[in-house]
């Protein structure tokens, strides 16, 4: 098997907010249509990693950041287009953000910014998005409405059919269940599967048991710094080859 | 089995006052006084407003006792004859007309500078940018009206009657202009607060999504602060209707129903603090003077009024 061209390419990053580094030199690539886990306790630079992917990283005052990012071979801080950037890359924040608009405006927003106009075609990509995202059927009946009455877990997939309503190539998830029951989990996770065949996935989260059921390379970060890289089944074997590993995937510490 | 150990206050003891645990007596006073004082701040706004149109409509009230008087010529007829010994005339509609045409010109032109300086300052300038200007418009709010008006009577006077060949420089545009920048300080600050207020994950949320910092703006901020923005252009509103001294010096104080930006005109508010000094108290000159402090003041709650139901009726969407 020819394992498929890396989508995203980081190498060597460096940032810091002000004095303060917190991811200290980080290599790795993510390839074409994988699941890619992210575990690590809080603080340990999750989720400036994915804000550093897209860029919104650049809205932080005082951030320094050194090393490359590549999304399909382009640096993303040298990137001129950083709007389109930011549609190929769905991002999925740990808390839902409705936006204070209607259910079908929270979907529609994206396409809507990328200049789609055409009411049918909007139509459809909403009703396609939040079929994927397991929640049209609980709200095709008031599209209309406010989406941030909709409840905690509703909002959080409001959110997820959000993300993939610019058909990004790359979906960012952190820690999107948190918010969310274990039941609604266990379908975006079947989703997340689905999705698979057609997105990269990065998945960050502090289910480890979640990154062992969906991601199939997993990388450990802590305190900035990459524990271990490997294939799921490694790193969630008895013996990942890494003591640290072993005992904050067994639960042993963190 | 281990010994239970007896209950307080069940033997030989007087049972004590129940209270909160570790709560002084004072303290729960002291918090109930407290809830009344601010109850008392809370009610007071409303017996304020209530108290001033009372003793305001107290004062007119007569006038409209009075057979000579009639209600429908002060609301409607532009004959404001209030000192005149032979056809003593109260119409004050050149002056209601007045005051409109003033303030809706000055919210023509203040509300999109204003909305649009708050935009700037709150989403696309610098931090270093943002401190001089929030501290300069604050400024412009601090300066005197009647600066505003002398500014209005020498300064635009000329600058109006040399670019538009007005026979008089002290007019509706010349007004509207001193009343707008009068207004904007005030829309740029409460609207600047009201987008600040906005939670910066619906910023970050938007950019995730691909927006350019426009399309944030309009599909994301406006609509999330409008309540905020309203509010802010209604003071602007009021401030504007409520203006004395500057549209005093700068309307040209002629009783007249406009018929373009370049006529003079009295607005209600100047003609009450023009005239109030030589009305003999009790006459009806005076009386009709507090009323047409009545009407000003039904005018600002019919606006307020209308703007609250447009909220609401945008929020029920």
């Amino acid at each position: 098997m020819v394992s498929p061209k890396p989508t995203i390419q980081v190498q060597d990053l460096r940032l810091a907010y002000g004095t303060k580094e917190v991811i200290h030199g980080i290599s790795f690539d993510i390839r074409r249509h994988e699941i890619f886990g992210i575990i690590g306790p809080a603080q340990s630079g999750k989720t400036s990693l994915l804000r550093c992917l897209n860029r919104t990283i650049d809205f932080t005052p005082g951030v320094r950041l050194e090393g490359a990012i590549r999304v399909d071979g382009e640096d993303v801080r040298q990137i001129r287009d950083v709007f389109g950037l930011r549609r190929k890359i769905g991002m999925v924040a740990p808390l839902p953000v409705g936006l204070p608009l209607s259910i079908y405006d929270n979907v529609a927003f994206a396409p809507r910014c990328a200049g789609v106009k055409a009411r049918s075609e909007l139509d459809g990509l909403v009703e396609h998005c939040l079929r994927q995202a397991a929640l049209w059927d609980e709200v095709k009946d008031r599209l209309h409405t406010l989406g941030t009455k909709l409840s905690g877990g509703q909002q959080q997939r409001l959110t997820i059919a959000r993300a993939l309503s610019h058909q990004p190539e790359i979906l960012c998830l952190d820690e999107f269940s948190i918010a969310i029951d274990p039941v609604t989990t266990m379908r975006i996770e079947g989703v997340l599967k689905e999705l698979q065949s057609s997105m990269t996935i990065i998945l960050v989260t502090n289910l480890v048991q979640q990154a062992r059921r969906l991601a199939r390379r997993t990388m450990f970060l802590w305190n900035g710094r990459i524990v271990q890289l490997d294939a799921s089944d490694v790193i969630f074997s008895e013996d990942p080859g890494n003591r640290q590993t072993y005992e904050y995937v067994h639960g042993i510490f963190g | 089995m281990t010994e239970i150990p007896p209950m307080p206050a069940a033997g030989n003891v007087a049972a004590p006052v129940p209270r909160a645990p570790g709560r002084p007596r004072w303290a729960v006073v002291g918090e109930r006084l407290l809830e009344w004082i601010i109850r008392l701040c809370g009610i007071s706004a409303i017996l304020f407003v209530l108290g001033i149109f009372y003793f305001v409509f107290a004062k007119a009230a007569p006038i409209l006792l009075d057979k000579e008087f009639s209600l429908t010529e002060f609301l409607f007829s532009t004959k404001w004859y209030p000192t005149s010994e032979i056809n003593v005339r109260y119409g004050t509609l050149a002056l209601t007309v007045g005051t409109l045409a003033v303030t809706l010109l000055a919210m023509l032109i203040a509300v999109p500078f204003g909305l649009g300086a708050a935009i700037f300052v709150s989403e696309f300038c610098g931090p270093r940018l943002k401190e001089t200007l929030k501290i300069v418009i604050e400024l412009l709010a601090a300066i005197p009206s009647v600066v505003w008006g002398f500014i209005g009577l020498s300064v635009m006077k000329t600058v109006i009657e040399k670019t538009t060949g007005a026979p008089v420089g002290v007019n509706v545009l010349n007004g509207g202009i001193i009343l707008a920048l009068m207004s904007v300080p005030i829309i740029v600050s409460i609207s600047e607060d009201a987008l600040k207020a906005v939670p910066d994950s619906y910023r970050e949320a938007g950019i995730a999504l691909g927006a350019t910092r426009w399309q944030l703006v309009y599909k994301v901020l406006l609509p999330a602060a409008k309540t905020g923005l309203l509010a802010a252009v209604l003071l602007g509103v009021g401030r504007a209707i409520g203006e004395t001294m500057a549209v005093l010096m700068a309307t040209g104080h002629a009783v007249n129903v406009p018929t373009s930006v370049l006529d003079p005109v009295r607005t209600l508010t100047a003609t009450i603090a023009a005239e109030l000094g030589e009305a003999p108290e009790g006459s009806n000159h005076y009386r009709v003077l507090f009323l047409i402090g009545v009407l000003l003041f039904t005018i600002t709650f019919v606006i307020n009024l209308a703007a609250d139901l447009v909220i609401r009726g945008i929020r029920r969407k």
